[in-house]
């Protein structure tokens, strides 16, 4: 017996239940019909141990769920596997063709010391034989046999049980853009702020994978958190709390939790906003009497002030390039979006349909911007198209706010409230998919996606 | 019972002040009007009156000096004509009293955060600068916004909106 246990093989089932629970969970609320369909196998388990019998978690279930979770594909029900191959030689490509995916994804999970896994996971085209000449895989890495033309993404990975999901997340990007084009954004996280209203600090600021998996906690606090803001390296986030009594931006580096007070003005500091190159950034302080744009120098702290009007300007985002930001203002009776330049000069109004736009966002990819839009009395999310001003009203919630763009521009984070619950939200960039994140424990609101994690 | 109580306090003191004739500072919760010592019933009568009438006024004060918290209309920092009274009474105590206040400005959850700090912002400010109006010195008022980050009603209904867009007058 012992010697059969030697070298134990599971075949993954994929339907065994995992200690660690995701914080906020992810529902798909609206799927899209032209969903791609893809099939991602379980992954073969082999361990040496007599102990191990099982992964930490399912790397195959967390590539599937991901690529479920962008909206644009609907992996196959496992029932429906024609085979369930591990590496390149056991694929049966007409079984693939037959079924119509347009990927399959397989792979082996080895343990190779208690706790280390080597993982090696494969994705193919089963209509293209040349895919592998137009994928980046080195000749040689694969063995001769006709099935390895369709390989499109050959990887072989040395991880543990710290970073078993995130590898997982990797992985699921680079099945993504190997379809795709586009880079993934899964392996991101999100940072949010959490009300618990019965705990002794109720207001937490946390964050999470991008599936709601590894939540942590950056900062807890008696009094409100706003307005998270994501350093462009990844590496910080900036917020305003309410410790003192009166809303102030302080700068948390996430690993050490160090933190520093960056503006404590006379009047309101508020809506920190980190430049793309991440030396400034963006403010509002009303200490010269109304709300104002700012930009601050990070090394320096030194203020710029952007704007000069007696009406409200907030929410600053800046144009990926950071030459630009857009605001709101109600310069014009009711909230707008305005955009000004760094260099100085006028702002210029920027949205005309409806009568409150306001918490405009950039999209990374700079062509279009996001904002929280009324119509109807209702607060949705709507996209507008920089060239053409064309705007799309992408939700059919009623009270969304802070919004949040994937950094690779595909999907758009918000909050919303879901009955007499804020939860999370995510909609596509084009509106056709929606999910909802609510939390195991009170409310979740004020998401920030954070950039692309090297 | 209690009226009548404080009715008869204010006859007896007076008849205290006819019979002594002095000009003596009374008590605060008493008149100071001096009265000449030809004290007949008519004349106490209407003096009564006048203590019961000042005393019902100072009862209207306190009762409105109870209520710190003015309501507003989505997305305004308009201050309604029916709180131009509550908010003189507390402008005029303040002044009296050289208390400070905090201006706690709020907003309904529609719309979007940071927008909205700046609209209870606003809307304390709006109140602010009426007690200024009235006299209140700007060092005895501190304005701070909350947003929306501190309902007083934590429901998604009209009715927890309009609890939510307040200014709350907080004295230290």
């Amino acid at each position: 017996m012992k010697h059969i246990c030697k070298k134990l093989v599971v075949l993954w089932l994929g339907m065994m239940a995992y200690a660690a629970n995701a914080e906020v969970q992810i529902y798909i609320t609206e799927g899209r019909d032209d969903a791609r369909p893809v099939a991602v196998v379980p992954f073969t388990f082999e361990s040496e141990s007599e102990v191990t019998v099982q992964p930490p978690h399912d790397f195959a279930q967390i590539i599937a769920n991901d690529l479920e979770r962008s909206g644009k594909f609907k992996p196959v029900e496992l029932s429906e596997l024609p085979q369930r191959p591990s590496q390149i030689t056991d694929v049966d490509i007409d079984a693939w063709k037959e079924l119509g995916v347009d990927g399959v994804v397989y792979g082996i999970v080895k343990e190779t010391a208690p706790g280390k896994y080597m993982v090696s996971y494969d994705l193919i085209d089963p209509y293209n034989d040349k895919a592998v000449m137009e994928s980046s895989i080195p000749s040689g890495s694969y063995p001769l046999v006709d099935q390895s033309f369709h390989l499109m993404v050959l990887k072989t990975k040395l991880v543990n049980n710290d970073n078993f999901r995130w590898a997982a997340h990797i992985a699921a990007d680079e099945i993504y853009e190997a379809l795709t084009g586009e880079r993934g954004a899964f392996a991101t996280q999100i940072a949010y702020v959490q009300v618990d209203r019965l705990a002794a600090k109720p207001y937490q600021l946390n964050v999470a994978d991008s599936d709601g998996f590894n939540q942590t906690q950056v900062f807890t606090s008696k009094k409100p958190i706003m307005s998270p803001s994501w350093s462009p390296d990844a590496e910080k986030l900036a917020y305003v709390s309410f410790e003192n009594g009166r809303s102030e931006i302080y700068v948390q580096t996430i690993t050490t939790g160090q933190r520093e007070l960056i503006a404590s003005y006379k009047g309101f500091n508020s809506a920190p906003a980190w430049s793309p190159d991440g030396t400034k950034m963006a403010m509002v302080l009303s200490k010269d009497g109304n709300p104002e744009l700012y930009v601050m120098d990070l090394a320096t702290k030194k203020l710029t002030r952007l704007t000069r009007h007696y009406s409200i300007d907030t929410e600053p985002s800046w144009h990926p390039d950071g030459k630009s930001l857009i605001f709101t203002s109600d310069r014009g009776g009711k909230p707008q979006i305005y955009r000004v330049s760094l260099a100085g000069g006028d702002a210029e109004r920027v949205t005309f349909e409806g009568r409150y736009n306001a918490g405009a966002e950039f999209a990374p990819d700079g062509k279009s911007i996001v904002m929280v839009h009324q119509s109807n009395g209702n607060f949705h999310v709507a996209a507008q198209d920089i060239d053409t001003g064309n705007l799309t009203v992408l939700t059919k919630t009623s009270l969304d706010e802070s919004l949040s763009v994937a950094p690779n521009s595909s999907m758009i984070i918000f909050s919303t409230v879901d009955g007499q619950q804020k939860v999370l939200s995510a909609v596509s960039m084009d509106g056709r998919f929606k999910a909802r994140l609510p939390a195991n424990v009170g409310e979740v609101k004020a998401p920030a996606w954070s950039p692309f994690i090297l | 019972m209690k009226r009548s109580v404080q009715l008869l306090l204010a006859l007896l003191a007076a008849f205290a002040l006819a019979a002594c004739s002095t000009t003596e500072p009374a008590d605060d919760t008493t008149d100071t009007t001096v009265q000449q010592d030809d004290g007949s019933d008519a004349e106490a009568e209407a003096l009564a009156r006048q203590r019961a009438a000042e005393e019902a006024e100072r009862q209207r004060i306190a009762a409105l000096l109870e209520n710190t918290t003015i309501y507003f209309d989505f997305d305004s920092d308009a201050i309604r004509s029916g709180d131009m009274e509550l908010l003189e009474v507390h402008a005029k105590h303040i002044q009296a009293t050289g208390k400070k206040v905090i201006l706690e400005g709020h907003a309904d959850e529609r719309g979007t955060p940071e927008y909205n700090l700046a609209l209870g912002e606003r809307r304390a400010k709006s109140v602010a600068q009426l007690m200024r109006t009235y006299g209140v010195s700007g060092s005895q008022i501190e304005v701070i916004s909350f947003g929306e980050e501190s309902p007083a009603n934590p429901g998604h209904t009209e009715q927890a909106w309009q609890e939510n867009r307040r200014v709350e007058i907080k004295y230290q």
